[in-house]
């Protein structure tokens, strides 16, 4: 065999490594290791709720961004063994959007629901977040092979078409969010990579449908 | 008779500063028993709030910058008794959007801003209008130490131990005419050393302005200094305005004029969303943002993640001082 196909063979072998799954495990865990870290050594700086709130927010659209790479690499690069790593990714998605939403509710609300209710009145882009949560903890909750039984495929499959949905109100979440002091570098970034994650996928539904 | 100054009708005192007349009668009695150690731990906590009034400013110095020495200030409300917020929390978490709008960024960026040498065009409604370099201006009144608490607009707050002295010992020296009603600020704006500037956040320079008394209220500091050293350049090096009883915003850094109108001076943030705020930005907490809770505010650094937010006061705290400036406004409207 040529020493180019062996290459592929080797990576996929890696992957699918029955350890592999454990060290991705392991990786999506550090940044909240850290996070607990940096708030139990005062390293989160002079406003440690902020801090927390905005840091597990970055992180539920980066892995947003992670998860929805899968299907472009694993068809790009022709790695069927990444989809492996696929479901995990996608509830680590949730477990980071867990985490905002605790540390938004916990150190900077103090669990009052009164001020919860007061806060979100006054701050709609709150209200797109919490949306996101709600959609997302739907496909969290379907996200095991019963439930992908007992939905049927198709079902399965266009329910979790909601995370594009997702992706989207994710983003009007963080742009209505730094529209206060118009700073959208940060959005723009996210918003061109989940846009492009998209397109690719528009980009390859309309071949199909065509060809 | 009872001769009444200009500035006795401040003098408002808030019950919490007034030392109980036990202790007061007693305090040599005191002072000897703190000598000993015999004095419980109830009193030092008293103790280490009456070493504040000493003369001398209580501060211990950071030693990071060139020391700006202070005496104790005797204006009314001006030393608050809370724990000031630590140095380094003060400076590296800041809103000075020149430098970038996350508050972190002016601590990383400030340093290219060049504030020597430096002048302060003082020019409008003023019979002796001039230039003055900032060390003239430094001597133009008595350093004194100032305790405030400050607001910022967006729910956070802070203790800073500023050092500077009453802006109005300038406005009595430059002599306001008649017709001037109102004082404007202008800041820096130096595209070379401002990373920012460019940005459409707001309109450059950064304008802010006072009603008269606002500006001749003893509370109002021309700030030279904060923790008994000259300011860190992202805290407004060398010379900013601190008005304890308004949104943060209000106390405008790096001032290179001050120029005395008759016309209300349309302000930075005023002229960027006038919905948002308005030309008074008093601490309020009954006045919500249009787009946030004014209610309440969290003090940086007070007892870490889990402290809870605390309830905002009026003029921050400042109303007996600076209430009655503001007597039969409706404070809904000229928010």
């Amino acid at each position: 065999m040529p020493a180019l196909a062996r290459q592929p063979a080797r990576q996929a072998a890696l992957l699918q490594h029955p350890q592999a799954k454990l060290v991705i495990f392991g990786l999506a865990l550090l940044p909240c290791a850290w996070l607990v870290y940096a708030a139990i050594a005062n390293q989160l700086g002079a406003n440690p709720a902020e801090a927390l709130v905005r840091a597990t927010g970055d992180w539920t659209l980066r892995f947003l961004c992670v998860v929805l790479a899968v299907t472009p690499l694993r068809v790009v690069s022709a790695t069927p063994a990444l989809a492996r790593f696929r479901r995990m990714l996608g509830l680590f998605v949730y477990f980071y959007a867990a985490m905002h939403l605790l540390s938004y509710s916990w150190f900077d609300m103090g669990f009052d629901m009164s001020d919860i209710a007061r806060d979100i009145a006054k701050r709609p882009f709150i209200l797109v977040g919490f949306t996101s949560f709600v959609l997302l903890s739907a496909l969290a909750a379907t996200s095991f092979n019963r439930a992908i039984r007992s939905l049927g495929a198709q079902r399965w499959r266009t329910l979790h078409k909601l995370v594009y949905v997702v992706a989207a109100l994710a983003i009007l979440h963080f742009f209505w969010m730094r529209a206060g002091k118009r700073n959208f570098a940060e959005v723009a970034v996210y918003a061109a990579v989940l846009g492009a994650l998209l397109g690719w996928r528009a980009v390859r539904y309309l071949r199909r449908q065509t060809s | 008779m009872l001769i009444r100054s200009d500035r006795s009708v401040y003098d408002h005192a808030i019950p919490s500063e007034i030392t109980s007349r036990s202790v007061y009668e007693g305090r040599r009695d005191l002072l000897r028993l703190m000598g000993t150690g015999v004095a419980g731990a109830a009193l030092a906590a008293w103790a280490s709030r009456q070493a504040l009034a000493q003369p001398a400013a209580a501060t211990v110095r950071p030693g990071r910058l060139a020391a700006l020495q202070a005496i104790r200030s005797n204006v009314p409300g001006a030393s608050s008794m809370e724990q000031p917020t630590s140095y380094k929390d003060a400076t590296s978490y800041n809103n000075y959007y020149e430098f970038g709008t996350d508050k972190s960024d002016p601590a990383k960026y400030a340093h290219t801003l060049k504030v020597a040498p430096w002048t302060v065009e003082i020019e409008g409604l003023i019979k002796r209008p001039g230039r003055y370099g900032i060390e003239d201006l430094q001597k133009l009144g008595a350093q004194e130490e100032r305790i405030y608490r400050m607001r910022c607009v967006e729910g956070w707050s802070m203790v800073i131990p500023w050092v500077g002295y009453s802006l109005g010992e300038l406005i009595r020296r430059v002599e306001p005419l008649g017709s001037a009603k109102y004082v404007e600020f202008v800041t820096l704006a130096d595209p070379k050393t401002m990373p920012f500037i460019d940005s459409t956040v707001l309109n450059w320079p950064y304008v802010e302005g006072l009603r008269m008394d606002e500006a001749m209220h003893p509370l109002t500091l021309l700030c030279f200094g904060m923790y008994g050293e000259v300011l860190p350049n992202q805290n407004g090096a060398p010379v900013r305005l601190v008005v304890p009883w308004k949104y943060g915003f209000k106390s405008a850094k790096s001032l290179v004029k001050i120029r005395f109108t008759d016309q209300q001076p349309n302000t930075a943030w005023n002229r960027a969303a006038a919905r948002e705020y308005g030309f008074y930005s008093n601490v309020n907490p009954n006045v919500d943002h249009p787009r946030w809770s004014q209610a309440t505010e969290r003090r940086i650094g007070e007892d870490g993640l889990f402290a809870k937010r605390r309830k905002t006061l009026m003029f921050n705290g400042y109303e007996p001082q600076v209430g009655q400036l503001y007597a039969g406004m409706d404070l809904k409207k000229l928010f």
